[in-house]
């Protein structure tokens, strides 16, 4: 568990990017932190890891203060992705994913036998090892990241904007395999987006940010989009501008046809939504 | 055919000089450009100090160092010495800026995955500025090779000394030699630190 107890972040130059945050990340989830550029998202991941140290309050993991622990030991077991990936541009794909085994002492045999396994893992081609990272797509280059992420079987995970520089389709297919892979893994997640279609498909809980790093909603997908808390949130959401109050109508051959409250067509319902729909 | 001899030695010579203070001036360069990027309000104090050592005229260094490291004024070591400071005053500034241009991504990066501090330098930052440094280097490498003919004057053996030599017996064959084995040298340096780079940075490559 993860736990923020009133930290904050004020940087030399007198920007505050964090007032004063408060929020506890249950063991085995997915928290996605939800906020436009700048209300302090990335400040708040680091103050995990401890690239950024709070200036006020603090940040428990498993009820121990982050500060007390060396930050080298401590970000070697905590899993980061970042977006554009942050690979080593001079390392191969396997040497990227083998850093942090390597780093902690593991032999390369054993460290490149567990980079091919967590490949495996990423649903990454096994030809692409020998690789440089400016050989690979996008996609690919965020699939070495989590791999790496992943490599020393960090019980945490995080991701700033990891799927941020691909395009949709790939990032959506990045979105179903993290979904897999977590039901798999069942790490302890903290997710940073400004997409909120991301944040639905991914988050067990979602923390609406206003600058500052205000929470302006933490709640389930499903509270967040049926109860806004306030009309930042609804704004956020693009409640007010009926992006999601959908409607559907009935179609000549059949099935549905879903809108939003614009008439933006969404997508197809088939024909009994009673039985084969979301609901 | 003793002459072709007589230019060996003297490209040999040649290079026993060059060489040291080509790779002296490239180890110590990377401490100091270290140094300069990590103390921010230092930076303009060495790279400026440094590059003043350039201001400085060859000859009276050639003359004035042994008296400050008591060598001798044809002591090999005094010419090495004198071009490493030359070869210093270009590479300081070149490899600041080498390791200031990398990636702040990659360097944030390499501390997120648990690097240390030193262990990030020298197998993060080194190796990505690797092209630019080579970069400096090979204009440092060049600088210096034809900088050692200066000390020829002093009575330094050296390809500089076919210059001295040809002017004083009025030999124009002499002279030219001293030159195309010069710019030849400095050519094949050139070639062999490009290899170099080659073999040890293939990431770099597109
Ligand atoms: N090193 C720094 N020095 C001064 N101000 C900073 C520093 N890092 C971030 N800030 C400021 O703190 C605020 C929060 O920054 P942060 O990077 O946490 O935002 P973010 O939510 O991650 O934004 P984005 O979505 O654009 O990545 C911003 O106003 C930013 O300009
Ligand atoms: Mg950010």
């Amino acid at each position: 568990m993860i736990e923020f107890e009133r930290a904050g972040k004020t940087y030399p130059d007198g920007t505050v990017a964090v007032g004063e945050f408060s929020l506890r990340i249950p063991s085995h989830t997915t928290t996605v932190l939800l906020g436009s550029s700048g209300c302090g998202k990335t400040t708040l991941l680091r103050m995990v890891n401890r690239m950024v140290d709070p200036t006020s309050g603090r940040v428990l993991i498993d009820g121990e203060d982050v500060a007390q622990e060396a930050p080298v030991a401590l970000r070697r077991r905590i899993g980061y992705v970042m977006q554009n990936s942050g690979l080593l541009p001079h390392r191969r794909v396997i040497d990227n994913i083998a850093t942090v085994p390597r780093l902690t002492g593991m032999p390369r045999g054993a460290a490149h036998e567990r980079a091919r396994e967590l490949m495996r893992t990423v649903g990454l081609d096994s030809g692409l090892a020998r690789r440089y990272p400016g050989q690979l797509s996008g996609g690919q280059q965020q699939r070495v990241g989590v791999a790496r992420a992943l490599a020393s079987d960090p019980n945490i995970l995080l991701m700033d904007e990891p799927f941020g520089a691909v395009d949709p389709l790939v990032r959506m297919e990045l979105q179903r395999e993290l979904r897999r892979l977590q039901t798999q893994l069942r790490k302890t997640i903290l997710f940073v987006t400004h997409d909120i279609d991301e944040a639905l498909a991914l988050g067990d809980q979602i923390v609406v940010l206003q600058p500052g790093g205000q929470i302006a909603q933490a709640g389930t997908p499903e509270e967040i989009v049926a109860a806004p808390a306030n009309d930042f949130v609804a704004r956020f959401l693009g409640l007010d501008a009926g992006r999601r109050s959908l409607r559907a109508r009935p179609q000549p051959g059949g099935g549905w046809l879903v809108s939003d409250a614009g008439g933006r067509p969404l997508g197809v319902l088939p024909d009994d939504p009673a039985r084969e729909g979301p609901g | 055919m003793a002459n072709a001899g007589h230019i060996l030695g003297l490209t040999g010579a040649h290079l026993q000089l060059s060489l040291p203070a080509i790779a002296a001036a490239f180890l110590l360069s990377l401490p100091l450009a270290r140094l300069a990027n990590r103390l921010r309000p230092a930076r303009a104090l060495i790279l400026g100090g440094t590059g003043l050592l350039y201001a400085v005229p060859s000859l009276p260094l050639f003359i004035v160092l042994p008296v400050l490291i008591g060598t001798g004024v044809r002591d090999t070591l005094n010419v090495i010495v004198a071009l490493t400071l030359f070869g210093l005053a270009l590479m300081v500034r070149s490899a600041a800026d080498a390791l200031d241009a990398v990636d702040e991504d990659t360097r944030l990066a390499a501390t997120a995955l648990g690097h240390s501090s030193r262990g990030r330098f020298w197998t993060v930052e080194l190796p990505l500025a690797g092209p630019a440094l080579l970069a400096g280097l090979r204009v440092v490498s060049v600088s210096t090779i034809s900088l050692v003919s200066v000390s020829a004057v002093l009575g330094v053996q050296s390809l500089g000394s076919l210059f001295t030599d040809g002017f004083q017996r009025g030999i124009v064959a002499a002279v030219a030699a001293g030159i195309a084995m010069t710019v030849l040298l400095a050519l094949l340096l050139d070639l062999l630190l490009v290899l170099l780079g080659r073999l040890l940075m293939p990431w770099s490559r597109r």
